[in-house]
């Protein structure tokens, strides 16, 4: 923990070094110019200009606490590197080891963050029993607030570690939500749409309205100190009372709370951004035309109403058009495999940010995009791509939302703070009993409505798990300057109890309380074979019964997007497809998993009697099985410590059991091939022995991925096996 | 027309409300095209998204089977009623023997058990798992899954799978939630 600190105050002291040298060059040029293009480049300032003044001071300090030696080099090395117009090059001798902060100042700044960030998440979980009690977020956001005192107590300008509002949604958040978007469980989501509508849509309306009210009501009779407008306060309680999808996810991902309440909360979250942002963006605008222009027309208001709708639903088509784009391209390519992945990010993130430029709801943008791409791509990329692009996305998200939840503790010392008792009170009470009045109503009526019913216990749990977080907070510090500065100190500070309050009490205590109350767990064992298989033919049936009916119900429009989706977009959209009127892809994945589970757990025990491994005579049922656990343990083995991807290890047995029934079937030997290597070597040297032999990667042929692919995998031990394997007819495995 | 009595007998029996069996009666009369107060197999069929639906043919042998009514093939109102009556969402205030979790069941059964005779083999499942998926995975594949199937819900081993332990295979899902329509009113 010292260690990082003293990492923190040699990054920060730097930062103030630069500043100091800075100083230099505005004394040379021009001041304002230099100040101002200062405030451009650095990622960590406000944007408000004033603060820049006590900059250099703060700098000066504590430079002559620290390096007072490295200042001097770096400055000539900054004089070097600013070269031309900055005056005289210095260098009073060669220096052999000089420090040039100036260069790599941002990106190590960035890096440190995201480390130090990192870092304290596994520290915190070295101990299991503190690991577990509280959720990572929680203890980010605890561990940013030691941070800001401590760095308060040197002195630091606190506008260095304040977030910018435009970093944050630029480039922290697009990964969480797509994140979010792609591993987004569509068939809950679309069985519950109905309830994530009312919650996300009506839910936030009713919150905003309802804690506007309120305070508007109080500060009318001055209960506050301050006053403010009827659009000021609507725009306040806008971003308040949308519940936020990064809290959520980060909280409600660590308990495994079940499939039905997860997708209802969550799904609230993310779609409720679609109404919260554009009554935040309506209102913003009506205060800005107030300022400019004095009054609002009814115009204002009528399109401010219409601006609704075209957010959202625009957000949702650019999301759908940036799917298709990103799927129809992964089409094509076979032969650039490698980059496919490349495709998978950039493009959703070009959706977020035309979504953006377009004032359009860039958060739906990209979550529907993930949504929508997911089951196109993953058919399209090889094996190994998409493994890698599910694991870069999760990686993207955390790092993301561990810097986020960090800078959440630091804004409490960078910000700057208008404490008002009864705002913050009535705020919170507010928020709470709102969410609760709005939960209770809107499950009422949909429990009309519904098969699956919302117990009690479910309502509760969507009261508690109204979080709020970092959303808020980047709305917040964007507020428009023409508000007051007071004001705008007030609903930051707010903000920033409301969040903490959530996040740490709610979030602390929401593990305990939902183990209390005998909440249902996530089922997190596989289905099997029979359950998937009737799912689909209940599916069907009930398909067929509303056909009967003539009723178009759930069933009906999930068969017939199925089928639409199978007849035109799966063709269109993933690579040799067969055209064919079902789907059942689930039911045969669901299989391959099963199977391969027995297997590796019959060559597990297998293993651990250890008979001795003598050469036999093939193609009894009983040599067979012994091979095929032979080849389980050596894989299994080569790859304990490695993350295979366990679809990679269903694959390949299914279909080695596949193979081997099929060859005791037909006898005559299989034609021997050549293995087939992965995606990537190991190393060069591996790479270009393939290369040399001539052989070009192939697709696999079935939807399970080949042999082949999985067992030529660059290792010499994979290689044996295979080599032995195309050898009819004898099954000779000796121990390699 | 539906007299009223009968109409009295019939949510008695199944559970409907009066708006739901009234609105029933005029479907049935839609599909009855020809106004002979029973439907045949063909009326069914003609309804366009369940002819190109996979397991269109075996719901309307379900219907039918559910009935008793195999030999002739048609079905009067009542009976048509009857079995969409165990669609109805279950409600625990006034629970009926007919939309109970095990008459579900014993429909969902009934989907795989072609001749009736209380068990599914090995054949029967290969017929509907064929439907469903045949056209996507190669004979062996679909031997496999039928195979793997049975093992994993045949308890005593006798290479079928009974009613009983059909149901205790599927009692990890809500079927409640999967088998449930809810009707106009």
């Amino acid at each position: 923990m010292s260690l990082l600190i003293l990492l923190y105050l040699l990054s920060f002291s730097f930062i103030a070094n630069s500043e100091h040298s800075n100083e230099h060059d505005i004394t040379l040029t021009n001041e304002n110019a230099a100040v101002i293009t200062h405030v451009e480049h650095s990622p960590f300032d406000s944007s408000d200009h004033k603060e820049h003044e006590g900059h250099s001071e703060h700098g000066v300090e504590v430079l002559t606490h620290l390096a007072n030696s490295t200042s001097v080099v770096s400055e000539h090395n900054v004089h070097e590197e600013h070269g031309a117009g900055h005056g005289e090059e210095r260098m009073e001798s060669f220096q052999l080891i000089a420090l040039n902060w100036e260069h790599v100042k941002y990106p190590y700044m960035v890096g440190i963050w995201l480390l130090a960030a990192s870092l304290v998440r596994v520290i915190f979980h070295l101990s299991k029993r503190f690991g577990n009690l509280l959720p990572d977020s929680a203890i980010l956001i605890i561990v940013g607030l030691g941070l800001g005192f401590l760095l308060k107590a040197i002195g630091l300008d606190p506008s260095v570690y304040r977030l910018n509002s435009d970093v944050f949604f630029l480039f922290l958040l697009p990964p969480i939500i797509y994140d979010a978007g792609y591993f987004m469980p569509n068939r809950y989501l679309f069985e519950n749409v109905d309830s994530v509508l009312l919650f996300a849509v009506i839910g936030t309306i009713w919150n905003t309205i309802a804690i506007s009210a309120t305070l508007f009501i109080c500060s009318v009779y001055e209960v506050f100190t301050v006053q403010f407008s009827v659009f000021e306060i609507l725009l306040f309680s806008a971003l308040i009372s949308a519940v936020d999808p990064v809290a959520v996810i980060a909280v409600f991902e660590e308990i495994h709370v079940n499939e039905f309440l997860f997708i209802n909360v969550f799904g609230e979250a993310l779609f409720n951004d679609g109404v919260a942002a554009v009554l935040y963006f309506m209102f913003k605008k009506f205060i800005i035309i107030m300022a400019t222009v004095g009054g609002l027309v009814w115009s204002d208001y009528v399109i401010g109403l219409l601006s609704f709708l075209v957010m959202s639903l625009g957000g949702v088509l650019v999301g759908i058009i940036f799917a298709f784009i990103v799927s129809f391209i992964s089409k094509y390519t076979d032969h650039v495999r490698i980059l496919a992945p490349v495709f998978i990010f950039i493009i959703p993130y070009l959706a977020y940010l035309t979504a953006e430029m377009l004032g359009l709801s860039a958060i739906l943008a990209i979550a529907v995009c993930g949504m929508m791409m997911k089951q196109y791509v993953t058919a399209n990329l090889s094996h190994d791509a998409a493994s890698a692009v599910k694991y870069f996305t999760h990686m993207l998200a955390q790092s993301s939302e561990t810097v986020i939840f960090m800078f959440l503790g630091l804004s409490v010392i960078s910000s700057e703070h208008n404490w008002d008792t009864y705002f913050v009170v009535i705020t919170l009470v507010g928020i709470t009993i709102f969410r609760i009045i709005g939960v209770l109503v809107q499950c009422f009526v949909l429990n009309q409505y519904r098969t699956k019913k919302f117990s009690a216990l479910d309502q509760f749990v969507l009261c508690y798990g109204g979080l709020r977080g970092a959303i808020a907070f980047g709305l917040v510090v964007s507020l428009p300057v023409s508000i007051d500065q007071n004001i705008r100190n007030l609903f930051v500070t707010t903000c920033i109890v409301v969040i903490y309050v959530t996040v740490l009490f709610q979030g602390i205590t929401i593990r305990p309380i939902l183990s209390i109350l005998k909440v249902e767990r996530k089922d997190d064992s596989l289905l099997t074979v029979i359950e998937s298989i009737n799912h689909k033919m209940l599916d069907y049936t009930l398909a067929g019964i509303e056909d009967i009916l003539g009723q178009t119900g759930k069933h009906s429009i999930r068969d017939d997007f199925e089928r639409f989706n199978a007849k035109f977009l799966r063709p269109l959209l993933t690579k040799r497809y067969k055209k064919s009127v079902s789907d059942s892809s689930k039911i045969i994945s669901a299989y391959q998993k099963i199977t391969l589970q027995e297997a590796v757990s019959m060559a597990l025990q297998f293993e651990k009697r250890k008979p001795s491994l003598s050469s036999t005579t093939p193609t009894t049922p009983r040599t067979i099985q012994r091979f095929v656990e032979e080849a389980a343990i050596q894989t299994i083995n080569q790859n304990e410590n490695e993350n295979l991807s366990t679809q990679a290890l269903y694959n390949m047995f299914s279909q080695l059991l596949d193979r081997k029934l099929r060859e005791l079937r037909e006898n005559p030997p299989s034609p021997s091939r050549d293995p087939i290597p992965a995606d990537i070597h190991d190393d060069y040297i591996g790479q270009m022995r393939r290369e040399n032999r001539g052989e070009l990667p192939t697709i696999p042929e079935s939807p399970g991925g080949t042999l082949r692919e999985l067992f030529g995998n660059g290792s010499a031990q994979r290689n044996v096996i295979s080599r032995r394997h195309s050898q009819p007819p004898s099954y000779q495995v000796h121990p390699v | 027309m539906l007299q009223d009595e009968e109409i009295q007998e019939i949510a008695a029996e199944t559970g409907f409300s009066k708006n739901q069996i009234v609105r029933l009666y005029s479907r049935f009369l839609s599909l009855d095209r020809q106004g002979r107060g029973y439907l045949d197999r063909e009326d069914f069929l003609r309804i366009p998204e369940l002819a190109i639906n996979p397991l269109g043919d075996r719901i309307v042998d379900a219907f039918f089977t559910e009935t008793g009514s195999d030999t002739d093939f048609r079905i009067n109102f009542r009976q048509f009623i009857r079995v969409l009556a165990h669609f109805r969402p279950l409600n625990k205030h006034k629970p009926n023997v007919i939309n109970s979790r095990e008459e579900k069941l014993r429909f969902a059964f009934s989907m795989y058990d072609l001749n009736k005779n209380g068990y599914i083999t090995r054949e029967e499942f290969k017929f509907i798992l064929n439907m469903m998926v045949g056209s996507n995975i190669t004979p062996d594949q679909l031997d496999s899954i039928a195979d793997r199937t049975i093992t994993e819900a045949d308890a005593d081993n006798d290479g079928k799978i009974s009613f009983e332990e059909f149901c205790k295979a599927m009692e990890r899902t809500d079927i409640d939630q999967k088998m449930s329509i809810r009707f106009l009113n």
